[in-house]
């Protein structure tokens, strides 16, 4: 679906990206990962038709820089800041929706599905959005079209632990019509969600692996945790992840999403004096 | 079309917004009314009398403002998006960089041009229920200059956009192409060149080929074409080439070198890094 050939990029005499050669097919989910000035978000631009460059890049067998409209229309792209934009909303789905042929009302569903109403918000300025409702918002209109191409930047950053549940059921959906490609600085963030890392340093692939598949995207992870004694962080840290307690208010149970389970293992890792008894089984596939 | 038009509402909605329009709408409105306020439309200088007065005060005024307004928020605003991510974001979307540049184009027109025309078009209203009389040729030939003006300075700002990478860079561009310009005025270097006794071929060429002397030739040009608030090359000009044809001229050249600007600027924007 996607092949660079030799694809190099400099700016003035820095070389960003440094004789890259890749082949991506159908399907694949990508992890893109390295420092920063590693070259990710250049190869990305890349992709998109951004920047010129030497060497080849081809989506499909044609050329994001030379025949624009018809590659962008099948891909759907979240970019790591979001963009300072004043417009409304509304006006921003309907743009977007418009250019890409696709349903404003998919949008709206898939943003509702992320927590994110739009009706309440379509008159508001983009910008003045906090930064999880633009990232909700940002995604919705990246998945809310008919991309074959995803290619997110840190996606979910900004993200709640239950909108990244939702955010990760979203990507399950789409595994087996789509390729993704999910940049980050820091591969603990996305391994989960991936089955090939691709890691870049000083412009250059040097690593690329396959990665064990096997937690689905859509996989569950029941858990419960026993506290040694009551706890105020810890409790309104377990119920930012909408874990309840017993009467006690020492036993919480809840659902961890299969790919965020490496994340939360690490929050957890923060209270361990606390912590008597822990158990994550999986629940569902 | 469709995504021409898609992006030219897109840029007025941001532009609607933006506290730079919100200035630029009170500074014209605000020129008519204190004008009204001053009651120049009862007084009479050089032959000016009623509206005609206020109308060639206005559009002196405007062609004081308006260049450098129109060069400093485009360059501002696109490069600016530019630096903050918006052409990231909104590049990635499939819509042809012929659509996105001139759409871009199109709606930053309409956003420049409707508040000077508005504030003048208030200001005929405002004599019609004055009962003052209506200069109607004057008004409709101060129109088009107004058109050819934010022609000429919207194009010559997107193609400063597209060669500066920053935005103060492009500020500062900007900044020297007006000031450049304003110092090739008739009445300030060029009055000097000419008092230097530098030939007049010279001067005079650079009194056609500079847009803001351009249109404040042809604005006064409208009356008499013996005022002294001419300045000499434009009285020469005046005099080689008649005011009629002049009064053409004033309208087309601003209006291609506009059009020349912004297709260069095109030109640099398609061949090189988007964001």
């Amino acid at each position: 679906m996607i092949r660079c050939e030799n694809l190099s990029k400099s700016f003035r005499r820095a070389r960003v990206l440094d004789g890259i050669d890749l082949d991506i097919a159908l399907g694949e989910r990508i992890a893109l990962i390295g420092s920063n000035g590693a070259g990710k978000t250049t190869l990305i631009r890349c992709l998109l038709g951004e920047y010129v460059h030497d060497g080849k890049v081809s989506i499909d067998g044609r050329s994001p820089r030379k025949e624009r409209t018809a590659v962008l229309g099948s891909i759907g792209f979240v970019p790591q800041l979001p963009p300072p934009l004043k417009m409304p909303v509304g006006q921003l789905i309907e743009f977007s929706a418009s250019l890409s042929r696709a349903d404003p009302k998919k949008i709206d569903a898939i943003a509702d599905r992320l927590g994110l109403n739009v009706d309440e918000i379509r008159a508001r300025p983009f910008i003045k959005l906090s930064g999880g409702m633009k990232q909700k918002l940002l995604i919705a209109i990246a998945l809310g079209r008919d991309a074959k191409l995803l290619i997110m930047d840190e996606p979910a950053a900004n993200l709640d632990p239950e909108a990244r549940k939702i955010f990760f059921d979203l990507l399950a959906e789409r595994q087996h019509d789509a390729t993704m490609i999910i940049s980050s600085h820091r591969i603990d963030e996305v391994a989960s969600l991936v089955n090939r890392v691709i890691e870049m340093d000083m412009g250059k692939v040097v690593l690329d692996d396959k990665v064990a598949d096997d937690v689905s995207l859509s996989g569950r992870f029941a858990c419960r945790i026993v506290s040694r004694r009551a706890d105020a962080a810890l409790a309104k840290t377990l119920a930012s992840w909408k874990f309840t307690a017993d009467e006690s208010g020492l036993v919480w149970t809840g659902e961890v999403a299969g790919p965020d389970r490496l994340r939360f293992m690490g929050m957890l890792s923060r209270y361990v004096a606390l912590i008597g008894d822990l158990s994550l089984n999986e629940a569902s596939r | 079309m469709k995504q021409l038009w898609l992006t030219a509402r897109l840029d007025i909605v941001e532009s609607l917004r933006a506290r730079w329009f919100m200035i630029y709408m009170l500074v014209f409105g605000g020129i008519v009314a204190l004008l009204f306020l001053f009651g120049l439309t009862e007084s009479r200088v050089l032959g000016f009398i009623g509206l005609s007065r206020l109308l060639v005060t206005y559009i002196q005024l405007t062609m004081a403002i308006l260049p450098i307004f129109v060069l400093i928020t485009t360059v501002r605003s696109v490069a600016g998006d530019r630096e903050a991510g918006v052409f990231e974001y909104l590049l990635s979307l499939p819509v042809s960089l012929g659509a996105w540049f001139w759409g871009k184009i199109l709606g930053r027109y309409i956003v420049i041009f409707a508040p000077v025309f508005l504030a003048m078009l208030a200001a005929v209203l405002i004599a019609m229920i004055k009962e003052i009389e209506i200069p109607w040729y004057m008004f409709g030939y101060y129109t088009a200059l107004l058109a050819a003006m934010a022609a000429c300075f919207l194009g010559l700002g997107m193609l400063i956009s597209s060669v500066a990478r920053t935005t103060d860079m492009a500020q500062g561009a900007a900044f020297m192409t007006w000031l450049l310009l304003l110092l090739f005025l008739d009445l300030i270097l060029l009055g000097l060149m000419i008092q230097e006794r530098v030939v007049p071929e010279v001067a005079i060429g650079i009194a056609l080929v500079n847009p803001l002397q351009v249109f404040r030739t042809a604005a006064l040009a409208l009356f008499d074409p013996q005022l002294i608030v001419l300045g000499p090359a434009a009285y020469v000009i005046l005099d080689t080439f008649g005011a009629f044809g002049y009064k053409i001229f004033a309208l087309a050249y601003p209006t291609a070198l506009g059009l020349l600007a912004a297709g260069l600027g095109y030109f640099l924007f398609r061949r090189g890094d988007l964001p």
